[in-house]
């Protein structure tokens, strides 16, 4: 579904990934760890196709597709969707107009029809539900006056309404208390699914408990410095990323 | 950025004093001299109308247009409409030559678009500024409220309009106001007697027709007296996309207790020049709404001007400025806190595109004897492209030593983190590029109580905003 190839990126001269090859199959979910500062969430909006960064060096395909030529929206309209790290707030737009927005440009682009507020609210209300929030969130304007933990959970929601086939996760457990984290944790549960791929980008393993990771890569001074199975997370746990960040200085991409 | 100022002590109330005339030179045939002939030609009014427009005329002389050098006209150049001769619409038709009413041309069908979908809202409709009795209608008004054409009350002899006129909208150091004054003729006289409530907006639509370089002096009067109520709403359009000249004045008189809810809609010709001064005297307890928008004209100015006279009177002054073209949109705004315990709010909004320019100055002054007051004023901006331009300057002077009042102005571009945001749900550039826009007006808007008017201003801003983004 996704392959990484060599992927060097930065914003202006500073280049923060330096030589990413990583990659992500149908029904897997990946879990990306490392530090702060080790181009984690960098990596995480290079992929969404944030225009802000600029790809230096090698590849992404994204199923047989060249994701780098794609505007963030042609990204998302092919079914990648990012959870913000720091969700935006937009006030001025409510929750339910934007949702809907998106929802039919993603429609439109698949060749779809779109549909009606009506439709929308029905859609909606069961998604509610799965991350716990109330109706009345819909009017309110985006993420405006959300504590973090709404924010957080709102991602998770649009993520519901809007299916993607790649959730790429920034992040998404900071900020947490443990009840937020077992709902946020629920929901990107349910939406596991065989057809669709998961990474989870953070700096703690305790979402890892919930969202249990095929594979677990570690990430230093932009380079995976050592990749594993779900038992890696623990190891990161307990001894923390120290002892890794040395192997990132030297030597390189290890897939 | 945003500050807060808190003075102590009073200062010499001599600071207040505006700046003198300046004497605009123009060379070739000067435009002044068609205004004093068109002046001389009137037709004869009672006395004290007479005298008031000679009043105008001779302050008008003696001010000339407005340079740069004026501090209430740095930014804005007024040399479009000083240089060029505008005929007089209504005097040389109606008044002097009596060929008819110039409404004939005007159908009721050409204003439906502009009545924000109300018919039950009384419609007073004015064409180059003179009343047309057949396209208005405002029947069903309790006997409370008394409304006529500005022309016909002073026809009546009554003299009632005679108390306010040219006694709100003071000209001695306001150009155009004093234009107008020496053309008083035709508006709007609404007389709110005590305890009147009107229940239906009562919309004054001024269309211009947009033929030959015509100017037109509208002048309006309100008077609520104490404890009534009414929205009133000023439209100010056109029918064909021509270059004309409107100069209009609106004095407004609040009694103790009363509200008016006062909207201005400029949406006057992008070919046409528009100045319009609305100026308020509030007595105690009295509350104003005024909400502007302007949209319209090649060079447009509003200015609203407030006086807080009586004892915890307040105002909410809020505006929406849109911009795009060469358009050059300017708003000034006064505040005079003269009594204790006022608070007055005010949010000015302007969004910029294209080439235009946008200009807004806010003026706040507290008198010494306005103790408690409580004054907020924002201008926010938005610069939609590289070569738009706003001049922004809130200005507060303070001369009582316990007020709590804040400014500040801001002007930004759009939010790339926000657009990165739109764009990663599938949103494209173009359609969040409205989205974002609309929504940095929302707030301004959200500010309007009258539903039907809210929901057009919506509209408006999206559909404008729509078709930048499509072009």
């Amino acid at each position: 579904m996704l392959e990484i190839n060599d992927l060097h990126a930065g914003i202006g001269d500073r280049e923060i990934l330096r030589g990413i090859t990583l990659s992500v199959n149908v029904g897997e979910v990946h879990a990306v760890m490392g530090p702060n500062g080790s181009g984690k969430s960098t990596l995480a909006q290079v992929l969404a196709g944030n225009p802000s960064y600029e790809v230096t060096k090698g590849s992404v395909s994204y199923n047989g597709q060249n994701l780098l030529e794609m505007d963030a929206e042609v990204r998302a309209q092919n079914g990648i969707f990012l959870a913000f790290q720091y969700p935006v707030e937009i006030p001025g737009v409510s929750n339910a107009y934007f949702l809907r927005s998106a929802y039919n440009e993603i429609r439109k682009a698949n060749g779809m029809e779109e549909i009606d507020p009506l439709e929308f609210l029905d859609l909606v209300e069961e998604k509610l539900k799965l991350v716990d929030m109330d109706q009345a969130m819909l009017s309110r304007s985006v993420n405006q006056g959300f504590s973090g933990g709404e924010k957080k959970r709102n991602e998770i929601f649009q993520m519901a309404v809007l299916s993607p086939r790649l959730a790429i996760l920034d992040e998404t457990d900071s900020g947490l208390d443990i009840d937020a984290l077992r709902i946020v944790a629920q929901g990107v549960n349910t939406l596991r699914s065989p057809e669709n791929a998961t990474i989870v980008v953070t700096h703690y393993q305790r979402l890892l408990n919930y969202v249990i990771p095929d594979f677990v890569h570690v990430l230093a001074n932009g380079r995976i410095v050592k990749s594993g199975g779900k038992e890696l997370a623990l190891e990161l746990e307990e001894k923390g990323y120290d002892w890794l960040q040395n192997a990132g200085a030297g030597a390189g991409a290890a897939a | 950025m945003s500050d807060i100022a808190t003075r102590k002590g009073s200062r010499d109330n001599a600071i207040l004093g505006k700046d003198g005339a300046n004497q605009v030179n123009t060379r070739g045939p000067n435009p002044i001299n068609t205004y004093r002939a068109d002046f001389k030609r009137q037709l004869g009014v009672p006395e004290w109308v007479q005298t008031l427009r000679a009043q105008g005329m001779a302050r008008f002389e003696a001010l000339g247009f407005p340079t740069t050098k004026n501090e209430d006209w740095h930014f804005t150049s007024v040399a479009p409409i000083a240089e060029r001769t505008f005929h007089a619409a209504m005097t040389s038709r109606a008044g002097i030559s009596s060929e008819g009413s110039t409404a004939g041309m005007v159908a009721r069908a050409d204003l439906r678009r502009f009545t924000f979908g109300q018919p039950s809202w009384h419609t007073l409709v004015f064409v180059n500024g003179e009343f047309s009795e057949d396209l208005s209608s405002y029947a069903g008004l309790s006997d409370k409220v008394r409304v006529s054409s500005l022309a016909k009350a002073i026809r009546s002899g009554t003299g009632r309009p005679e108390r306010h006129l040219g006694k709100i909208a003071t000209f001695e150091n306001h150009a155009f106001t004093a234009l107008n004054t020496a053309f008083i003729q035709d508006g709007a006289f609404l007389e709110l007697q005590a305890d009147a409530v009107v229940e239906e907006p009562i919309h004054l639509l001024f269309v211009s027709e947009g033929e030959g370089e015509a100017i037109s002096h509208p002048r309006n009067l309100i008077v609520a007296a104490q404890n009534s109520r009414a929205s009133i709403i000023e439209s100010y359009i056109c029918i064909r996309d021509n270059c004309y000249f409107t100069n209009a004045v609106t004095e407004i008189s609040l009694g103790e207790g009363a509200r008016i809810d006062h909207y201005k809609i400029q949406r006057e010709s992008e070919k046409s020049y528009h100045v319009g001064t609305t100026q308020i005297r509030q007595a105690r307890d009295s509350q104003l709404h005024s909400f502007s928008f302007a949209v319209g004209g090649s060079l447009a100015r509003t200015n609203i001007y407030t006086s807080l006279d009586g004892d915890a009177a307040t105002c909410t002054l809020n505006g929406l400025y849109l911009t795009d073209g060469k358009q050059h949109i300017d708003n000034q705004t006064s505040i005079e806190h003269i009594a204790p315990n006022c608070p007055s709010h005010e949010l000015y909004k302007g969004v910029l595109d294209g080439q235009s320019h946008g200009v807004f100055n806010g003026k706040v002054y507290v008198h010494p004897e306005a103790q408690k007051t409580d004054g907020k004023q924002s201008n926010n901006n938005l610069l939609l492209s590289p070569t738009a331009r706003v001049d922004t300057k809130p200005q507060l002077e303070i001369f009582a030593d316990d007020v709590k009042c804040t400014h500040g102005a801001t002007v930004g571009r759009l939010d790339e983190m926000a657009m990165f945001y739109l764009n990663s749900r599938g949103i494209g550039r173009e359609t969040a590029r409205t989205l974002l826009t609309y929504a940095f007006a929302a707030d301004v808007i959200e500010t309007i109580e009258l539903e039907p008017m809210k929901t057009e201003l919506e509209r408006m801003v999206l559909a404008r905003f729509a078709s930048t983004a499509a072009a």
